[in-house]
């Protein structure tokens, strides 16, 4: 066991019990905060992997932005606790049957023995100039372009459905126009009169 | 360095001396990198309330000072404040969520600091030099908007939550304009790693800084740097005059402290990241004697000074925005320009090598 152990170990206790607390905690304010926690030791686990790109853009994306507007909503909600565990028995046997996927596919990582996955070799480390993020641009623009991009136009379909659904337009909406009101000039709104002064009598 | 290195060898044996060695150096490290810039908050608002008293006639702090020498009166003043701020009782609402109350303050201040990590402060001296140091400093900076969402909830009254809700709102949507303005100088550039981002800026003379081809992105970024920190003329979130003090409206003493230095220390992070990616880092103006031999360092510290004073400025100068036209702003007219501007930056660096050879654009691509 050397110190790059120690820290698996640590950050995985951590993650575990991080992912835990996710589904038991009542408040849902303390579980969208550990889910945070959660994927920010996992970003914490993939750099020990040498994957420094996907754990950093999993901190920018999902605890930078995701999570944010996540918090955001749990926070101004005002959660009934009975009625959100309502469904769960209804539910029970469909999650378990995707628990139950789960465990198949990590005991078939770490029984490997008997899966014959011993055969594949251990990945070598990279020199220190090795540079994630450059390969991972090399890979995505050249041999994965056209899947990038059919992702891409999927984003960008969801975001238009999202803003068509909840746009609307209201006509006695009295709101001001930002660019007209910097447009003003004096002569739009006064009346300069001249006149001669009154005498006092 | 090597007989220390040889000690902890000697007493924690071969597989683990190495890495507390190197644990122990990076912690000196670490506190050689936080100790001057905490110095520095102190010294910046003390900077602040004197620019902003001399723009507005005033004189400003002049009284507090040390051993009571006559002309350094004022400059005890942010050693003062700071044992005031110690000193003082923090003060937790019955209301409030008493575990969140207090773990605002610390996520508020750790991506702050956190972030300085791998900053270059000249050539060699840095912290980690990792590849991906553009993408590092994002993702911290996104990171900061948690302490004050935590804190405008576990609060629990209706002005700080206000504060929480502007303040979030207004961070996520700069950041957006923020990332694409880095976009263009990292295509610019061709590297996260902020040496070679300085290093691309090599050249005789300031003309070679990425400051001229990218002005519009360095407008973008200092201006959403203005808004990411909070700071007038966006500072909606404290928005005194409608919401008393925003989302730290229930700190006192050192947890507001907290919230306060980490608020000019990230003004100090986006001061230095400007200096880095749009003027030349630790560059001298002009490649000639007189100006490199003064150490790079010398002039990194003058950018960031330049580029704080144009903070200060701005709050002594500006009237606060409105809500919706911040928000205006962000979106209708900073993402809108960077879009623009990465589609011109990808055309001309894809333009053939005898037409980028005609002047000016040889310099710089």
């Amino acid at each position: 066991m050397n110190f790059q152990d120690v820290i698996f170990y640590i950050f995985s206790a951590i993650l575990v019990a991080s992912a835990l607390g996710v589904i038991t905690v009542r408040n849902p304010v303390y579980s969208a905060l550990l889910l945070v926690l959660a994927f920010v030791t996992c970003a914490g686990l993939w750099l020990l992997l040498e994957a420094e790109f996907l754990a950093i853009a999993l901190v920018l994306v999902y605890v930078g932005a995701v999570m944010v507007l996540f918090l955001f909503v749990v926070m101004m909600l005002d959660i009934n606790l009975d009625r959100l565990r309502e469904g769960f028995w209804k539910w029970f046997p469909f999650g378990a049957l995707i628990a139950l996927a789960m465990v198949i596919e990590i005991s078939m990582v770490l029984m490997n023995k008997y899966f014959g996955l011993e055969e594949m070799p251990t990945p070598k480390p990279h020199e220190a100039d090795y540079s994630n993020t450059r390969e991972l641009g090399r890979l995505i623009y050249t041999e994965y372009a056209y899947a990038f991009e059919l992702a891409a136009v999927l984003l960008l379909v969801a975001m238009v459905a999202a803003i068509a659904l909840t746009l609307r337009h209201r006509e006695d909406k009295k709101s001001p126009n930002p660019s007209e009101q910097v447009k003003v000039r004096k002569e739009d709104r006064i009346r300069i009169v001249t006149m001669p002064s009154e005498k006092k009598d | 360095m090597e007989y220390i290195q040889q000690q902890f060898i000697n007493i924690f044996g071969a597989e683990w001396g190495g890495m507390f060695y190197s644990v122990a150096t990076n912690m000196t490290f670490i506190l050689a990198i936080v100790v001057p810039l905490l110095l520095g908050v102190a010294y910046l608002t003390f900077a602040e309330r004197k620019i902003i008293a001399y723009m507005q006639i005033r004189v400003g702090p002049n009284r507090v000072t040390f051993f009571g020498i006559p002309w350094l009166r004022g400059w005890g003043q942010p050693i003062a404040d700071a044992v005031k701020a110690i000193m003082k009782e923090i003060v937790i609402p019955t209301g409030a969520n008493k575990f969140l109350f207090i773990l605002a303050p610390v996520l508020t201040i750790m991506p702050a600091l956190a972030a300085w990590a791998v900053i270059p402060f000249s050539p060699e001296v840095v912290l980690a030099d990792i590849n991906a140091g553009l993408l590092y400093i994002l993702a911290m900076t996104s990171m900061g908007i948690y302490g004050i969402i935590i804190a405008g909830w576990a609060s629990n009254s209706k002005y700080a939550f206000l504060g929480a809700m502007r303040s979030a709102a207004q961070v996520v949507s700069y950041e957006l304009a923020m990332g694409f303005a880095l976009v263009c100088v990292l295509m610019m550039s061709q590297s996260l790693n902020f040496g070679d981002i300085v290093n691309g800026q090599q050249g005789d003379s300031l003309l070679n800084w990425y400051l001229i081809p990218l002005f519009p992105m360095f407008l973008v970024y200092l201006i959403s740097g203005v808004a990411e920190t909070n700071r007038a003329p966006f500072d909606v979130a404290e928005g005194e005059s409608e919401i008393v003090a925003g989302f730290h409206v229930d700190y006192s003493g050192m947890a507001f402290t907290v919230f306060f230095l980490a608020e000019y220390s990230n003004m100090i992070l986006v001061a230095t990241l400007t200096s880095i990616m749009f003027l030349g880092g630790w560059l001298p103006p002009i490649d000639v004697a007189p100006l490199t031999l003064i150490p790079g360092f010398v002039w990194l510290l003058l950018k960031i000074a330049f580029i704080l004073f144009f903070f200060l400025w701005f709050r002594a100068t500006f009237p606060r925005y409105r809500y919706d036209q911040i928000m205006r702003l962000g979106w209708k007219i900073f993402i809108p320009i960077t879009l623009v501007w990465i589609v011109i930056l990808g055309l001309i660096m894809q333009l053939p090598e005898s037409t980028r050879d005609v002047f000016p654009l040889n310099i710089w691509f």
